[in-house]
């Protein structure tokens, strides 16, 4: 690590002025930075712990959405009744996340702010990988992909993002708020993240100075009929192979309406429109039609060396965690 | 009686409030933090290290290269891990080599400093992937055994079968994991050298350390106190002692060196990926006719260690034709290391495969097959068993299991959408003695006095050995201490190989029982009397030395046993398989406390579990490394992996192996668990995997 | 073969300069790293006791608990949140010390696992662990006692599955798993009575 220099921000926008100098990192929950610091992916010359600004620490459930403060911690939002009651595959998403120490620490504005998994960007030194040093290539193309993305990968980069919490709300179609250098705005979710093209170390549509202050989830009918299905090898804290949050709407075992969201299969949570569209109509029981709703989103996809299985796995997930939803498994 | 007795861990006080005290946890005023730089490539000369911006750091105190590093004396092992010596030229011949040496006042600034030193490498050809290069096997002695073993024309007997099965398996590089990262505190004192050192043999290492230091054994003294797992990887003497040793000399300060976490997975080995193919021949009712079990293992340019994955396949069943090969493999990797449970740990998991394969090819039972062919003797060379009740453990373990529920045709028992699988397998290890001296005395308050230099590594010799004295004492145990890891203390085997119990505490009944004809010669008449008689004797303490002197060669075959019965659970979708429940049962001999004896067997079991269904260490065979060099990408099982398991023991006390009639179990319990739950994968899903760990994509 | 490719030629096949850096900031606000110190000096409440110590910035909780004050009871397993060996409490909530910064729990209590208990007593938890041998090594025990007094507070130990969930943040090479688990419903069960 080298050395840096320490501050408390006192209110939010001397955190904003401060994350807009080039050198600076916030501290929130601290369990990305550090490892970035650590690992020298992140060198920070100053480091502003922005944990005293409780003004940022809330959860709200209001008429038409529930706010969710960006220094609401992981496990706070995990265990409150109406992320329980209305939003369910936030909650499974967060319980399925990490360990409860790290939920604990892991605020909800970093938590969307995780870097990829990719062994190669993680490794104890610098291994050619665009994101970490870019210009360096990717050793992850041709190399041990199995964990990496199918879906809307580039030839810079095939890393996949490794919220789970995120995954769920793409699919909720949260937004984002956000206070800048420039003023506040609001992004949905489905569009803080961009794909790695040509600059995979470009992640977020975030500029400098940019602090994510709440994380808002509207209401309506389809969220309580929620359910995140995360597939991974080990049975507790370990990052997804594959998973996936569905919302569903029916009529007895009739699709009305439904949203999937993906995660572990591409660069950001991966909505699937297309099938979301094709499953209106479709019994929950009727797994033939259910895959044949799905095939559209997949027609793009690019397996790699080990990655392949992916697809069919992703495919069997967004269905299983349909019918879940739905209240048929 | 001591023995038998579940008795509560005697240091499980010190272990609970943090005050158990392990080798990164001995604070020194003065002490200076090292950190080791490592190569980033696999074969290369260091054409350049540049330690300018590192060196300017402030605290920094040196940076050793091999520019300026000391020479070390000449050393082959084991116990060295490996022969290539630590800084002493500009060749590297594996990634993760230590190519410098950071020494600071702190540990940050020692840690920054590392990141800052750069090598300018000079590439060379390098290999990684062993199998690539399988005509090149070499063939090299494994320890003591012959690599090849041929009893019988296993040839002809593949000719002349009815029913013939031949599969090639594979098993995946492991790494040991310890959760305490190797460490060493050397500590220099007018030319005598004290290193506090994680080790698993304070014996060995002090002798490969005074011969690197050029210093006589006696001028060396290794002590450790709790070491926070072994497993195989602290076994012997790897770079970073010698570092630490040579960086104190140096600096003339006392200086600690743990690994870190990622240097963990190429600074003491690891469990070599293997090929294994096993030919079977059998008549149709099940008797076997021939055995052929051939290994590729991985091996590497500095060292010599191959796994004797084919031991176990020697001895295993009653077969006319047994013939077992080794084939190392070398690449540019850091020399392999046993862990638990190497040899058979690995070997059963092909040739358990294999019966369960040739189960299905005779539509038997899998244990019926097994009772088919249950040997009675040492297939080997005609020894008898010392004893063997692995009968009782098919029979018991069925029982407890509810093998009879199962139903033979694959994919034939569900629940829901989850497959049902039930598998089995075998388990056999060879039981090893290892010399061993422990002095045993008693003071004039009663306290017993037990000293020995073996090491508490988490198997529980803290505990077992103070029971042990006790019982050939006759005296409660609170009343017995013990001292340990120490090199001043007469000497122990190395923690490994299963052989502390059975060796180290072998000498110590030894003491034990001597001490008490002394006391008894004395005067004493009940243990009561033992405080008055050493009063009386005027002495401070009455001494006994036990020793416990294996004959290398024995009249009758020593082996461990158990058999292993485990359910998975499938989902027909979502293929991840979970392992829901196993029961293990053991032939281990005697069994010196049952509640310790039953953590370490669950311990193993869940290592079976690690092999069977998470842990394969990738590699990049381009960059020559391995990839993921951490806990979140190196899967280990976790708390809600490990289902209940239910461990008994079919106790019979084995005289011939030692007097307390205990065989090792260390190893015995991560031994067969691989096979016989890729068996149940294979009965619940129909797939038979040939390559552990199980992975999804392999059943869909 | 695919072996025979050179680390090189990945480095040289798969590199096209971008150029662009990850982040282009303003002027730094309010002073900078030149005049600005990388060390301070903090007060730390441990175990409700007060430590006045200049710590660097780059010092972790776990180190600057190991090695300047001392309490070497909590473990440094792999120093980046992947084995939960180092958990403490802070606030009264298990963390990882080796993903806090020291100077950054100024103002917070830690409790650690010397401060569990009362000197000469065992905290029910500890007893639990001993009495179903719940660990071997322990290494990694402070940890798990560290979190499974907290995972009985949360709430968290309702069951055999619960529990299992919420102490699998801790490793446990030695796999005393099914012991942990058992240690922690008995204290749970106690504790509720």
């Amino acid at each position: 690590m080298r050395p840096f220099t320490y501050a408390r921000a006192a209110d939010l926008s001397s955190a904003i002025a401060e994350a807009s100098a080039d050198g600076t990192s916030l501290l929130a929950g601290g369990t990305e930075l550090l490892n970035w610091m650590k690992e020298g992916i992140a060198a920070p010359t100053r480091v502003v712990d922005i944990n005293a600004l409780s003004e940022l620490d809330y959860i709200e459930l209001g008429a038409t959405e529930l706010r969710i403060g960006a220094l609401a911690r992981m496990s706070a939002v995990a265990a409150h009744p109406d992320v329980e009651r209305e939003f369910p595959a936030l909650r499974v998403a967060l319980e399925k996340s990490a360990s409860q120490q790290i939920r604990n620490m892991a605020s909800m504005g970093g938590n969307l702010l995780q870097r990829t998994r990719c062994p190669y960007f993680r490794a104890e030194v610098e291994l050619p990988c665009n994101k970490r040093v870019p210009g360096s290539g990717c050793a992850a193309l041709g190399g041990e992909d199995r964990s990496l993305a199918v879906l809307a990968g580039s030839e810079r980069c095939i890393a996949t993002h490794p919220s789970d919490a995120a995954v769920a709300l793409a699919m909720f179609d949260a937004v984002v708020r956000i206070h800048g250098p420039s003023g506040a705005r609001e992004v949905p979710i489905r569009e803080l993240y961009v794909l790695p093209g040509a600059t995979p170390h470009v992640e977020t549509v975030l500029a400098p100075g940019d602090v994510i202050v709440e994380i808002a989830l509207p209401r309506s009918r389809m969220t309580s009929s929620s359910h995140y299905l995360k597939v991974r090898e080990r049975a507790s804290y370990e990052f997804a192979l594959v998973s996936a949050a569905a919302g569903v709407e029916s009529d007895g075992r009739i699709i009305r309406a439904a949203k999937i969201a993906l995660g572990g299969v591409a660069p950001k949570p991966w909505r699937l429109m297309s099938a979301e569209a094709n499953l209106v109509g479709v019994s929950l029981d009727d797994e033939a039609a259910m895959r044949r709703a799905l095939a559209r989103d997949f027609d793009a996809a690019r397996p790699g060396r080990q990655n392949g299985f992916k697809i069919e796995l992703a495919k069997r997930t967004a269905i299983r965690a349909l019918q879940v939803a739905g209240g048929v498994a | 009686m001591s023995i038998g007795a579940s008795i509560d861990r005697l240091d499980g006080t010190e272990k609970v409030t943090g005050r158990a005290r392990y080798t990164a946890d001995i604070l020194l005023e003065d002490v200076v933090h090292a950190v080791i730089v490592c190569s980033t490539r696999a074969h290369a000369r260091l054409a350049e290290i540049d330690v300018e911006d590192a060196e300017a750091a402030p605290g920094l105190l040196r940076i050793f290269t091999h520019l300026n590093a000391p020479r070390l004396g000449e050393v082959w092992g084991p116990p060295l891990g490996q022969d290539l010596l630590p800084l002493q030229g500009d060749v590297v011949l594996y990634e993760g080599q230590p190519i410098a040496l950071v020494a600071a006042r702190s540990l940050e600034t020692a840690m920054a400093a590392a990141r800052r030193v750069k090598a300018v490498y000079r590439e060379l050809p390098f290999e990684t992937d062993f199998s690539t290069g399988l005509e090149r096997g070499e063939i090299r002695p494994i320890f003591f055994w012959e690599p090849d073993s041929h009893v019988g024309d296993a040839e002809a007997a593949w000719l002349d079968a009815d029913v013939r099965v031949k599969r090639t398996y594979r098993t995946a590089d492991r790494h040991h994991c310890t959760m305490e990262p190797s460490a060493t505190l050397a500590v220099w004192d007018d030319g005598k050298l004290t290193l506090f050192d994680a080790v698993q043999g304070v014996v060995d290492a002090r002798a490969v350390i005074a011969q690197a230091m050029g210093l006589d054994p006696s001028d060396v003294r290794v002590r450790n106190g709790f070491v926070g797992g072994g497993f195989g990887c602290k076994g012997w003497v790897w770079p970073h002692q010698l570092l630490a040793a040579m960086a104190a000399r140096e600096l003339g300060r006392p200086v600690k060196l743990v690994l870190t976490r990622a240097q963990t997975f190429t600074s003491h080995g690891y469990q070599p990926a293997t090929i294994q193919t096993l030919a079977i021949s059998a008549k149709k009712d099940g008797r076997l006719t021939g055995i052929r079990h051939d290994s590729i293992l991985a091996g590497s340019y500095v060292g010599n260690h191959i796994e004797g994955t084919g031991i176990g396949t020697r001895s295993l069943y009653a077969c006319p034709s047994i013939s077992t090969t080794h084939r190392l493999v070398r690449v540019h990797r850091g020399d392999p290391t046993p862990m638990r449970a190497p040899l058979e740990g690995i070997g059963l998991v092909a040739a358990e495969i294999a019966m369960d394969e040739l189960a299905y090819e005779l539509r038997m039972d899998s244990i019926a097959l097994r009772l088919e062919n249950y040997a009675e003797v040492d297939p080997t060379d005609g020894k008898p068993f010392s004893s063997k009740r692995l009968r009782d453990c098919y029979e018991q373990g069925a029982a407890r299991f509810g093998w009879s529920r199962r139903t033979f045709e694959p994919r034939s028992m569900r629940d829901g959408r989850d497959l049902i699988g039930y598998g089995m397998a075998s388990a056999i290890f060879a039981a090893f003695r290892q010399p061993s001296r422990a002095r045993v005395a008693i003071d004039a308050e009663g306290t017993v006095l037990v000293e020995t230099s073996t090491q508490e590594i988490g198997t529980g010799v803290r505990t077992v050995l103070p029971q042990i004295a006790a019982d050939a004492l006759g005296v409660p145990v609170e009343q017995v201490r013990l001292a340990w890891g120490d090199t001043d203390l007469p000497p122990a085997p190395m923690t490994a190989g299963s052989t502390s119990t059975g060796s180290a505490g072998a000498a110590v009944h030894d003491g034990a029982m001597k001490l008490r004809q002394r006391l008894e010669a004395a005067g004493a008449k009940t243990p009561a009397d033992y405080a008055d008689v050493v009063r009386r004797l005027g002495v401070e303490r009455l001494i006994a030395d036990g020793e416990f002197d294996p004959p290398a060669e024995s009249s009758k075959a020593l082996f461990s046993f158990g058999a292993i019965f485990a359910e998975v659970r499938v989902d027909e979708e979502i293929p991840i398989p979970r392992v829901s429940r196993i029961v293990g049962v053991y032939d281990a001999g005697r069994i010196v406390n049952p509640k310790t004896a039953r953590s370490q067997m669950i311990g193993g079991l869940t290592w079976g579990i690690g092999q069977a269904l998470l842990e394969h260490s990738a590699t990049d065979h381009r960059l020559g490394r391995f990839l993921s060099k951490n806990l979140a990408g190196y899967l280990v099982p976790v708390n809600a992996d490990v289902p209940r398991i239910d461990v008994s023991f079919v106790e019979e006390p084995d005289p011939d192996v030692n007097p307390l009639g205990a065989r090792g179990i260390g190893e015995l319990g991560a031994i067969g668990v691989g096979a016989a739950i890729a068996n149940a994968v294979f009965h619940a899903t129909g797939v038979r995997v040939r390559a552990l760990p199980v992975r999804p994509e392999m059943l869909m | 073969m695919e072996s025979e490719r050179t680390r090189r030629e990945v480095r040289e096949t798969a590199a096209e300069p971008t150029g662009v850096p990850r982040r282009v900031g303003a002027q730094a606000v309010g002073g900078g790293p030149a005049d600005e110190p990388i060390e301070s000096a903090v007060c730390l409440s441990i175990n409700g006791e007060r430590h006045t110590l200049i710590v660097d910035h780059r010092a972790t909780l776990v180190d600057v608990l190991r090695e300047r004050i001392g309490l070497t009871g909590t473990k440094k397993g792999c120093d980046r949140g992947e084995c939960g060996a180092c958990t403490v409490h802070i606030d009264g909530r298990r963390a990882l010390s080796c993903l806090t910064l020291a100077v950054a729990v100024q103002g917070r209590e830690v409790t650690t696992i010397e401060g569990l208990a009362k000197p000469g007593t065992l905290h029910p938890v500890q007893k639990a662990f001993i009495e179903h041998d719940a660990f071997q090594c322990g290494y990694c025990t402070s940890g798990q006692i560290m979190s499974a007094v907290a995972c009985i507070a949360e709430g968290h130990a309702r069951s055999e599955a619960e529990v299992a969930e919420y102490m699998s943040g801790n490793l446990c090479r030695c796999a005393a798993y099914p012991q942990i688990r058992a240690a922690v419903l008995a204290a749970a069960e106690e504790a509720g009575r």
